[in-house]
Formats: structure tokens, C-alpha cells, sequence
């Protein structure tokens, strides 16, 4: 395309700039035949229990180690539907970019996108482009939102854990903040670790074929695994049990995080889950996720209580048993 | 990094806390200096796995938390001229000056960029070589000197939009004045690991040989906080009072002369304003003569208005020991990490914050 291969106002116009980066970049590299009718709305056929959501991403940088805005925003949404037991289907998505953002950079997202998409197995069926001032937003923005089909039989809810229940975590946790962080500008700092984020829907599918009374599950995205276990705990009255030691993470993640002063399970994640079980099926559902790539560290980390309601308690290393708070505000690195 | 796991290992930190419950027999109180340390304390609740007799309180080694409003409130002016770039570490991004913080200043359109290192603000520097560029030095002997050898790198390639606003501390003088108040009696003093990495355990002699305060530098992890609780209980007990290492992987007794050799090179003592203890004589630290061109304190001249306290908060007491934060009565009612009303709820080693976030105070 003529444009010096960068995004202008003029892509965002409506004219021919427009429809020309609709179809020689996005639909050519996302294409299916209910996209490729490029009509005001995508029609499918359904039935069944729907799950739908949607989320934004202004993740910065919009490449890191181990992905990129694209794929985080797919995986994303596919997580979302995955985390109430859906089978994730159809994906809406929206760009705002940035005037001026490098036309190779949105072909790289855009290729990242259809990649995912592919590996969770979900269709992006419709979709829309705005073009806005430099400096009004950071390079470039996507939303995508998702419909899922809810197989019969599957109860999945953040209220439904019970005491005596096993906690399952599908593997390290901090990897994606970590990650994302140490290519930041003005933190920059070395590591060899790449960002967790991927889709879990195959995962989440066969686990729910071993244990279909998964009771909750749930990604420990921005806020962490602390944050998400809170969230489960109050909205089912009850009290999570973690044991630090059973907790997997990763050394680089540990080093970095003494670096910045922060606490791993605080740190956001994009390819992990949490997953409340029947304590009887646990060792099933383990022996599941770690025949899986994606669950290859999965471990049993923590048990479900009866009291205090609503708080998550921690045994730590030294034996001592402390609260695990939600997060509050924002991750900053300390002065060390 | 492997270390960091062994650290962590949980048969030697119950066969520690057998010793300590061994050891201890009269009441002792200990100090941790060090905000890291009050951290590592909380998070892996320490506290609760040492017998009823030692009593353990948190002391001002929080840069930010002691860092008085009138230097925040330069700060923010700073941050408000035209043409400058501020750039800080993430720490003091939200800690309430008299009238509002960096962060409620960047909303309001001041260029406030966070950064890890003091070097990272010299790339900015050399990136934006129409703007100002002020580093917010802002830290303990531990910063300071990548702060003087970010200055030094100014001088030598000869970069004129490089400043250092310097609020840096040294840490023994606070001690002497905490130490002379009386204000709390203390056996035992955990002394900062970082800190003494440059200083050197000797920086703490007098204390022990003066006010007869045992004294021992310790590591950030848990098993380091307990061998070192074990060593200053076992002093206490036998009568002695001397300066010892718990973190030999760390610290020496002469500490890194070299990082004093560039502290001594470009910066000079000067008076401190602290929170919670007012001005203590010698106990900050400004570049000198030969640097004064990147002075931010010489360069700019700024209005920053009256200084206000915020009203209720305890800091400046829970800063000096005398009060745990669960005795303020803002502590989790009006101030928490997201509304706080002092820097102590701010700062992520910050002992009001510390308390919250690792459930101080709640029912477990
Ligand atoms: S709890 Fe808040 S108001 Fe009270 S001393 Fe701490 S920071 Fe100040």
C-alpha cells in the first residue's frame, strides 16, 4: 500500500485509504468466509448456553518476549470464555491505532492475531478500524470480544467453591508481567524469560472431560494469583488455604521480583489458570493438565476452607500463616 | 539467582526458630532498621513464629516514607515546569505531598517518567536534548551511588540537560537521633543489609560500643531475618553488645570503598529535613562544588507553597518506632494503598503498607 507504511488519518476516514487497509491487511491476513462477506454484521449459526465478553488490551510495549499485543488480545478473550467452561467460537475485533504507528507493525499484530486465533480454534467474524491523533492513543489499542458455546452439564462459577475442595494452578506464575516489564521503557532490564500468554480453551476441554464438576476457574491476570484467589474466596464465602512452597516460580521470576520489590502473587499472568476441584478428582485433573503444554507444572497449591470467609491464608516458608490480600493499586518498582 | 530458593528453605528456618525459642529467655526488643527487612518480616510472618519475649519494631528505613512534605512538594513543582522532564523511581509517583502527588501532576499534563535507574534518565536525557531533564535522587548509601556515577557520566560527556534534584539520606545519623531520644529502649538492632554492602559493617561500632546496642547486618531473606534474630538474642543473653554479620555473602566490615570513593567525589554532606524526626545535622547528602551545575537545588528556583501535614497521620511515630501502624487510628478506616493519607501507606517497603498488604493486624 501507498502511505511512506504507516497509518494515517486517512485510513480511518471511511474512504478508499480505508477500505484498503481493511482488505489488504486485515481481512487478507484474518480470512473466513463469515468475514470475507464483509457485511455491517457477521452472521453464525448457534445453539446451546452462550457465554460472551469482552476486554481491551493497551499492553506497552506492544511487543515483548514471548508475544505481542495481537496474540494477547485473542488469547485474551479465548481465556475469558475457557475460564466458565465455553468453547470458545467467534471473535470480534477492534483496533484504535495511532497516526503514524508502522503499517509493518500492525501487519505483524494482525499476523500474530490469525495465528492464535488458529491455535484456539476460534473464527474472528467481525471487526472495526478508527484511526486517532498522534499522541491520543499509545500506538495502537485492540478490543476484542468473544462468544463461546457452554457444553450441557458444565456449572463453572467463581461462587461455587466448596469447602474440602483441591486449588489447581496450571503452572508458574509472574512469567507475563515480568516479561512485559523488562522491556518497558526505562526498566529495561535482562532476562530470559517470556511472557505465559496463550490460549487454554484445549486445556480447560480436556479437563473438563476428566472432571466435569470443575466447580471455578479462573486467569490470574492483572492483580495475580492473589488477587483472583480473593475474588473466588469472597464470592463463595470461603477461605483459601495456599502453601508457599507448593507455589511454582520460576528463579528469574523470583530474582526479579526481590529487583523490583514486588510479589510474585501479585504479578499478572496471561497463560496461567487457577481451577477449583472436588478434592477427589484432583489428582485427575493434575495428571490432565500436565500431559498438556500449556500445564506442564500444574500443581495442587492450596485447599478450600470453611473460615474466615472470604480470606485467603498463606502458609508460608517459615511455617507462619498470613493473609494474601487483594492487590492494591498499581505494581511500581521500588528504590532498592 | 539460585540462591534465592535455598534461602528459602523450611527445615532450616524451623530448626532456626527451635534455637531462637532455646536462646531467648529474658524479654528482648529489636529494631529492624530497614523497610526490606520489615518486608521479609511480615511476608513470611516472622513475627509469629518467634517466642512472646522478643518483641520486634519497625524502623525508618524507608526512603520515601521519610522524605519530608517540603522536598516532596519541590519535587512536584519541579515536575510542573516547563520543559522539564521528571523522571523518579515508581516509589514516589503517588506519595501525597502538602497538595498532590507526581502522579496527580502527570494527570495534570507534567512529563513524570519512571524509571529503574538513574542511567536510564541520562538516556532520556541525551534523547531529548531540548527539555530538562531532573533525576529525583531519592535513597539511602545504597542508590546514592549510581546516582553520583550517573553524574559523573553527565560531566564527562558533557551533557547540560542532566540534573539531580539529591534528597538522598545517610543512615547512621538517624539512628544517633533515634538512639538519643530514648524514645524507644532497645536491645538489639537488625541492621540494613544493602546499606552496609557500601558502608560496611563498621558504620554500626558506635552503636554497639556506645549505647550498647547489639548489633547484626542481615540478608532479605527469611532464613537470614532468623539466623539473625538468633544472634542478637543469643548477644542479649550473654551480656554482649558487638557489630556481627548475618549476611557474609553481602557485606564486609569495610564495606565497597570504591562506591565511597565516587559518593565522596561528587557529593557532599549536608543537613536532612527527615518525617518524623525534623532536621538532623549531617545526615544528607548534595553534590558539590565541582557538580553544582547539575544540582537541581542550585539550577531551579521554585515556588513550591506552604508546607501542610496530613492531618491524623502518624507517620513521623511510626517512623521513629513509638507506634505500630495498627495504632493509628486512620490505619485500614481512612488510610489504605489505594486513599493513603502518608507516604507510609505509599511506599511498597513502607510500614503502613507492609501491615496491609500482608494482612497485619487481621484475623488468620
Ligand atoms: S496508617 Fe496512614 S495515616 Fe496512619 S501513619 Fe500510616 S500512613 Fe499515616
Amino acid at each position: 500500500m501507498k502511505s511512506d507504511g504507516m497509518v494515517l488519518m486517512a485510513h480511518g476516514s471511511g474512504g478508499k485509504m480505508a477500505r484498503d487497509l481493511v482488505e489488504k491487511v486485515l481481512v487478507k491476513a484474518l480470512s473466513n468466509p463469515m468475514l470475507e462477506l464483509l457485511d455491517d454484521s457477521a452472521t453464525v449459526q448457534f445453539s446451546g448456553r452462550l457465554a460472551f465478553t469482552t476486554d481491551s488490551y493497551v499492553v506497552r510495549p506492544i511487543f515483548f518476549p514471548g508475544g505481542d499485543i495481537g496474540r494477547l488480545a485473542v488469547c485474551g478473550t479465548v481465556n475469558d470464555l475457557a475460564m466458565v467452561g465455553a468453547k470458545p467460537l467467534y471473535i470480534s475485533l477492534a483496533f484504535i491505532l495511532e497516526e503514524g504507528l508502522p503499517l509493518a507493525e500492525l501487519e505483524q499484530v494482525v499476523r500474530s492475531i490469525r495465528q492464535a486465533a488458529d491455535e484456539a480454534g476460534v473464527h474472528i467474524v467481525t471487526g472495526d478500524t478508527k484511526v486517532v491523533n498522534r499522541g491520543a492513543a499509545d500506538r495502537l489499542f485492540v478490543n476484542t470480544a468473544g462468544v463461546g458455546m457452554v457444553p450441557e452439564g458444565v456449572h463453572v462459577s467463581g461462587s461455587n467453591a466448596r469447602p474440602g475442595d483441591a486449588v489447581i494452578l496450571s503452572g508458574t506464575i509472574g512469567d507475563h508481567g515480568i516479561a512485559v516489564l523488562s522491556r518497558r521503557e526505562g526498566l529495561s532490564f535482562d532476562t530470559e524469560l517470556v511472557s505465559d500468554v496463550a490460549p487454554l480453551a484445549g486445556m480447560v476441554a480436556q479437563m473438563l472431560e476428566a472432571c466435569p464438576a470443575i466447580r471455578a476457574m479462573r486467569d490470574p491476570t492483572r492483580g495475580g494469583l492473589a488477587s483472583t484467589l480473593n475474588e473466588i474466596a469472597e464470592r463463595s464465602r470461603v477461605c483459601i488455604r495456599l502453601q508457599e512452597r507448593a507455589i511454582p516460580v520460576r528463579d528469574a521470576v523470583r530474582g526479579a521480583c526481590e529487583m523490583l520489590g514486588f510479589d510474585p502473587l501479585y504479578v499478572a499472568n496471561e497463560g496461567k489458570l487457577v481451577a477449583i476441584v472436588p478434592a477427589a478428582d484432583s489428582d485427575r485433573v493434575v495428571a490432565v493438565m500436565r500431559a498438556h503444554p500449556y500445564g506442564r507444572d500444574a500443581a495442587i497449591v492450596g485447599e478450600v476452607a470453611e473460615g474466615p470467609a472470604g480470606r485467603v491464608l498463606l502458609s508460608t516458608a517459615v511455617g507462619a500463616t498470613r493473609v494474601v490480600d487483594m492487590l492494591t493499586g498499581d505494581l511500581l518498582p521500588r528504590i532498592c | 539467582m539460585k540462591y534465592v530458593t535455598e534461602f528459602r528453605d523450611s527445615d532450616l528456618a524451623r530448626r532456626l526458630i527451635e534455637r531462637i525459642h532455646e536462646a531467648a529467655r529474658k524479654p528482648v526488643r529489636l529494631m529492624e532498621f530497614c523497610g526490606g527487612h520489615t518486608v521479609t518480616i511480615f511476608r513470611y510472618g516472622i513475627r509469629k513464629v518467634l517466642p512472646p519475649g522478643i518483641e520486634m519494631v519497625s524502623g525508618p528505613g524507608c526512603p520515601v516514607c521519610v522524605t519530608a512534605n517540603a522536598d516532596l512538594d519541590r519535587a512536584i513543582a519541579l515536575a510542573r515546569l516547563p520543559k522539564v522532564i521528571l523522571t523518579t523511581f515508581g516509589d514516589m509517583f503517588k506519595v501525597p505531598g502538602s497538595c498532590g502527588s507526581l502522579q496527580e501532576a502527570h494527570a495534570q499534563g507534567a512529563d513524570v517518567r519512571m524509571v529503574y535507574s538513574p542511567l536510564d534518565a541520562l538516556r532520556i536525557a541525551r534523547e531529548n536534548p531540548d527539555r530538562m531533564v531532573i533525576f529525583l535522587g531519592i535513597g539511602f548509601e545504597t542508590t546514592a551511588p549510581t546516582v553520583a556515577a550517573s553524574i559523573l557520566e553527565a560531566e564527562k560527556s558533557g551533557l547540560e540537560n542532566y540534573f539531580v534534584q539529591s534528597m538522598h539520606k545517610v543512615c547512621p545519623p538517624a539512628l544517633k537521633a533515634l538512639a538519643d531520644s530514648g524514645e524507644v529502649r532497645l536491645n538489639g538492632l537488625i541492621c540494613p543489609g544493602h546499606v552496609s554492602a557500601i558502608t560496611g559493617s563498621q558504620a554500626w561500632v558506635p552503636f554497639a560500643r556506645d549505647y550498647g546496642l547489639s548489633c547484626v547486618v542481615s540478608g532479605f531473606e527469611p532464613l537470614d531475618v532468623l539466623q539473625t534474630v538468633l544472634m542478637l538474642v543469643r548477644q542479649v543473653e550473654e551480656g554482649r553488645s558487638e557489630v556481627e554479620i548475618a549476611y557474609r555473602r553481602g557485606v564486609t566490615f569495610e564495606g565497597n570503598a570504591h562506591a565511597r570513593r565516587i559518593l565522596d567525589e561528587v557529593f557532599e554532606p549536608c543537613d536532612a529535613d527527615w518525617r518524623g524526626f525534623g532536621v538532623i545535622p549531617g545526615s544528607g547528602l548534595k553534590p558539590g562544588k565541582r557538580f553544582e551545575r547539575f544540582d537541581a537545588a542550585e539550577v531551579f528556583d521554585v515556588d513550591a507553597g506552604p508546607v501542610v501535614e496530613p492531618v491524623g497521620c502518624q507517620c513521623g511515630a511510626v517512623l521513629r518506632g513509638v507506634v505500630s501502624p495498627a495504632e493509628c487510628p486512620l490505619f485500614r478506616t481512612v488510610c489504605t494503598p489505594e486513599t493513603p493519607v502518608g507516604p507510609c501507606m505509599v511506599s511498597s517497603e513502607g510500614s503502613c503498607s507492609t501491615w496491609y498488604q500482608y494482612g497485619g493486624g487481621l484475623e488468620v
